[in-house]
């Protein structure tokens, strides 16, 4: 195994959006019991150092490949597609509304105290983001388009901070 | 006193020779040392039967050390100078120290940790704890009867760099080689896992004397792999009997108190606790050194709600860390209760409404931390037994970042990453012709950089000078499989190695912990150029052990040609380390380590390819055209 093979070659997974998650969880643990410091902690220090940078990439790997965002934006990277988050954030018009108004409706639950407002909004962000991954299946798997599945990644992006902001808003209003 | 056995010239001793590994609980309470013998984890007793070791540390005018229930016995009459709780204090300035007031010591104000001035001269909090250290590593050698390989020592999952830094030194100084630095409720589902055969999610709630830890973890298989931790690592069972101090204050209307009379409530305090776990209300009584009395009835009702405050604040840990897991109370399979704190029954009742559960309390909660230590110090020194096979995956407990412009944190490693863990993040100048750049590593979950913890601060200098924004700085984190962090910076566009790695500045430099060894030294009339020699002399034994072994299992992996050169690097080795030049000793373990750097990343690659084992190359890669087809 090179060092510098890709996550999905090293995962031992066909290279594509939808993967099989069970036999990810599998093989990382497999190459953990192999290449863990643990099992190393022993050995002679060039052994030691080549495990911590072997179990550095696995679990690197793994995290990439284990949650669809990143595992999307991964794919584009290896299909030299740049998602372009730094210099292309420039979203469509009505894209941005509607963010505008998800942020409103937490603000407005948040300092109503509306826990259960809360819950509701990141139920109805969850199966709108379930679609979303859906349909980068299909954009990577089954009929290959990377600038429009660049493009639901971008916004995926936007989803994805909206949805952590909400887990925020309700973790303070149990705090409180 | 055992007998040594004496191997032939050039022959290792049987290779299947038990390997003298132990797990050392570090509490803030009591500390414990633990070790598997004849396939059964023990915890070793001192000479009077008794398992813990009070963590309390006394030290006398003429330079003499007390540790444990001598020096406990001591702390009423002698305050100042008998130190308990200490493990608060590691890693601490002290702005961080929760109420300070309450505690008798003569603090003074160091860079990046506190000292304390006692009769002995100012001590640091990492060589207090390594006096307690001391004793148990005392303790293991006579019962176990021969010098120890390693330890595994425990610190609570949510321990910062500063603080797991900091318990390394100590180790170092008590002369012990840590075999891995191990979290405190991973080392307890360890313990209770292997005992109970458990597979599923199970939540470890670790409430010690000053630390409260929540771990989520999942269990399958032989793998503990931990999927969120949280906690607060300045509550514990002391803060419970503060609550109760202040309680009697409050009630007695009592002056300013001395520091022994400080102490003596602060005791009477901690023993009503103690009897509230079995009785209704506790009676609480003092004669204090001005001749006042104190005469106060605590109720079980009054303990509850004087501390609810405290217990809240556990459980909203245990939502964070839930959360974070991405699970909810009801994907917990069950509830492992730690620490000494954890028999208090409002916490066993609020962990019990909270999961819909009864928590689990079948193993001692003060010995299970230590339990689970050896047995991955075991492990760690190559003990492995046929069947006996697990692995822990563990994670961080807090982000690490980099102060970027404005005081804001980027953050680079995310709490809860799997560990080890690295990740690169590229930065640029701000300025044309900026040759300098300052790089500041943080810990923690703010915004701000000044909420979070200053880790290091280091200068990256000998940029070539360009226009703003050409450069390409790259900072690389590489967290280790103890938690601990380095980070180096490099400039890229100019090929220039202007790089730099950094140990964190609240830690000792290799300067002061030699130093402080001296001085260690010099008191137990011990000759530190011995000692010295001693290390180097069973460093080398230990690598020619590790690489003999390399050469049983895998020695086909060399060609004779680069077997012969190994071999004789080892032999050279063996007969240097015999000799009394510890420079010769280093030198010569350079070599071979020099000789087996290309069989090492062969060892290597046959690990991972075993992974693969059952599954070709050619057959994923068939797989993968299938699919794309």
């Amino acid at each position: 195994m090179d060092f510098n093979a890709d996550h999905f070659t090293l995962m031992g997974l066909p290279r594509a959006f939808r993967i099989d998650t069970a036999a990810l969880d599998k093989r990382y643990r497999e190459l953990q019991a192999e290449v863990h410091p643990d099992r190393f902690a022993h050995a002679g220090d060039a052994e030691k150092r080549l495990s911590l940078q072997w179990a550095t990439k696995v679990n690197e790997a793994y995290q990439t490949l284990k949650k669809p965002l990143p595992r999307a934006k991964y794919l584009l990277h290896l299909a030299d597609h740049d998602v372009g988050a730094e210099n292309n954030t420039a979203m469509p018009a009505d894209f941005l509304m509607e963010q505008m108004e998800w942020r409103e409706g937490v603000a407005e639950a948040r300092s109503a105290g509306n826990h259960h407002e809360l819950e509701h909004l990141h139920h109805r962000l969850g199966e709108q983001m379930r679609s979303a991954y859906d349909e980068l299946g299909d954009l990577f798997d089954n009929a290959p388009d990377y600038a429009t599945a660049a493009d639901r990644v971008r916004r995926l992006m936007f989803l994805e901070k909206l949805l952590h902001e909400i887990d925020d808003a309700i973790v303070a209003l149990e705090e409180e | 006193m055992a007998l040594l056995q004496i191997a032939e010239p050039g022959e290792s001793a049987a290779p299947h020779e038990h390997k003298l590994a132990v797990g050392i609980d570090l509490g803030t309470t009591n500390s414990l040392v633990a070790t598997v013998r004849s396939g059964l984890t023990v915890v070793l007793n001192d000479e009077l039967g008794r398992p813990l070791l009070p963590s309390v540390v006394r030290y006398g005018k003429a330079g003499e050390v007390e540790v444990g229930y001598e020096a406990q016995r001591q702390q009423s009459v002698d305050a100042r100078n008998t130190i308990v709780s200490v493990k608060r204090f590691m890693g601490r300035g002290k702005a961080d120290i929760a109420n300070l007031e309450a505690i008798p010591y003569d603090f003074v104000e160091a860079p990046g940790m506190v000292r304390l001035r006692t009769d002995a001269g100012e001590k640091s909090p990492v060589e207090v704890s390594a006096e307690i250290l001391k004793a148990l590593r005392a303790r293991a050698e006579a019962s176990l009867g021969g010098d120890l390989v390693g330890a595994v020592i425990t610190v609570p999952a949510y321990f910062d760099d500063a603080q797991r830094q900091a318990t390394k030194d100590a180790a170092k100084l008590a002369g012990l080689n840590v075999l891995r630095l191990l979290n405190e409720p991973t080392a307890a589902a360890i313990a209770y896992g292997l005992d109970n055969g458990s597979e599923g999610v199970y939540a470890v709630y670790d409430l010690g004397g000053g630390t409260f830890d929540i771990s989520i973890l999942h269990l399958s298989k032989g793998i503990f792999e931990v999927l969120a931790t949280g906690g607060d690592s300045a509550l514990g069972g002391d803060d419970f009997d503060h609550r109760i101090y202040c309680w009697i204050l409050q009630e007695s209307k009592l002056s300013p108190l001395s520091s022994g009379d400080a102490r003596l409530l602060l005791t009477r305090a901690r023993e009503a606790k103690e009897y509230l776990t079995f009785h209704g209300e506790a009676p609480i009584s003092a004669r204090l050194s001005t001749g006042e009395m104190v005469d106060l009835t605590l109720t079980t009702q009054i303990f509850n709600d004087i501390t609810q405050t405290l217990t809240m604040k556990t459980l909203q840990a245990v939502k964070k860390a839930l959360r974070d897991a991405g699970m909810t109370s009801s994907d917990i399979k069950g509830v492992v209760m730690v620490g000494g704190a954890t028999r208090m029954p409002q916490i066993q009742r609020a962990v019990g409404e909270f999961f819909k559960r009864e928590p689990l309390n079948n193993l001692d909660p003060d010995k299970v931390v230590a339990i689970g230590a050896a047995m991955q110090a075991n492990l760690l020194a190559g003990n492995r037994a046929a069947g006996d096979d697990w692995l822990l995956l563990d994670v961080i407990p807090l982000s690490l970042g980099l102060e970027t412009m404005g005081g804001l944190v980027e953050k680079v490693i995310p709490r809860n990453s799997t560990i080890p863990a690295a990740r690169a993040q590229e930065f640029t100048t701000f300025k044309d012709g900026q040759t300098a750049m300052a790089v500041h590593v943080v810990q923690g979950e703010r915004e701000l950089v000044s909420d979070c913890r200053s880790l290091a601060r280091f200068e990256l200098r000998g940029i070539p000078p360009m226009v703003a924004g050409a450069a390409r700085i790259r900072v690389t984190f590489q967290v280790d499989a103890d938690g601990l962090l380095s980070v180096a910076a490099r400039e890229q566009t100019t090929g220039v190695e202007a790089s730099i790695t950094v140990k964190p500045s609240y830690g000792l430099s290799d300067d002061e912990v030699a130093s402080m060894l001296k001085d260690s030294m010099e008191h137990a009339k011990d000759d530190a150029f011995r000692r010295a020699l001693k290390e180097a002399q069973v460093e080398a034994e230990r690598l020619i052990e590790a690489v003999r072994a390399a050469l049983v299992s895998d020695g086909e992996l060399l060609s004779p040609e680069e077997k012969a050169r190994v071999e004789a690097a080892i032999t050279k080795l063996h007969s240097t380390a015999l000799g009394e030049n510890r420079r010769h000793i280093t030198l010569a373990m350079d070599d071979l380590e020099a000789e087996t750097k290309d069989f090492a990343a062969r060892r290597m690659d046959k690990s991972i390819r075993r992974a693969f084992a059952g599954k070709t190359v050619d057959e994923i890669e068939q797989t993968t055209k299938e699919n794309q087809a």
